[in-house]
């Protein structure tokens, strides 16, 4: 017989490790640094909340400390995941790695332009 | 609930050993950059099951410092391939 607590701790424990998977998967089959950021960041951040948070809900009745730790963990997660992956875009983007973009759109590389003109500027 | 412990394990070593081939084998050190960032949030969230599972307190701090220098480092790498440091 397994208590609420459990139950709830199981299913979250579920979630994150199917999502770990999909950004595994993610970052194997992507063809492009972008796409293999947006898979690999986003879906990471919310497996691994996730699991930990349901690891906390399976030790809640046993300590408290588990809980504390594993909120700690998380809410640095949610903090360092982003920054991490926006500091990545930006030096593959200024390094001349630009993305496979297939459209016509030329609002989509705005800034394209602001990182040649800088280019000039220095070059000057 | 021992099963779903061990459903969640083989799910999270699958993926681990995704990233771990695009690490391994990423045309460029960008690549290879954002594999290693997949591979510090799995290991974390691995670590903290691997706790769970032996009962000890002690592989959450692990865990914890794992993630602080796992960021520290990509930080630093990309900050290296935009050519600021």
């Amino acid at each position: 017989m397994s208590t609420l607590f459990e139950i709830i701790g199981g299913a979250l424990l579920l979630i994150g490790s199917v999502f770990l998977f999909l950004g595994g998967l993610g970052i194997f089959r992507m063809p492009d640094v972008y796409n293999r950021l947006q898979a690999g960041t986003k879906a990471t951040t919310l497996g691994g909340m996730s699991l930990i948070l349901g690891v906390g809900f399976l030790m809640v009745e046993t300590s408290w400390m588990w809980m504390a730790k594993a909120v700690i963990i998380v809410i640095f997660i949610a903090f360092s995941n982003p920054i991490s992956s926006h500091a990545l875009a930006r030096a593959m983007y200024k390094g001349k790695r630009y993305p496979l973009i297939t459209s016509k759109d030329e609002n989509m590389d705005a800034y394209k332009e602001i990182v040649e003109n800088e280019k000039k500027e220095e070059d000057s | 609930m021992t099963y779903i412990i061990y459903i969640s394990f083989s799910f999270m070593i699958v993926g681990l050993f995704l990233a771990a081939i695009r690490f391994i084998k990423g045309p460029t050190a960008g690549d290879r950059t954002v594999a290693l960032d997949t591979l510090t949030t799995i290991l974390v969230a691995g670590l903290f099951l691997l706790a769970y599972l032996f009962g000890r307190i002690i592989y959450v701090d692990v865990a914890l410092v794992y993630a602080v220098l796992g960021f520290i480092g990509v930080i630093v790498i990309a900050r290296y391939l935009e050519g600021a440091l």
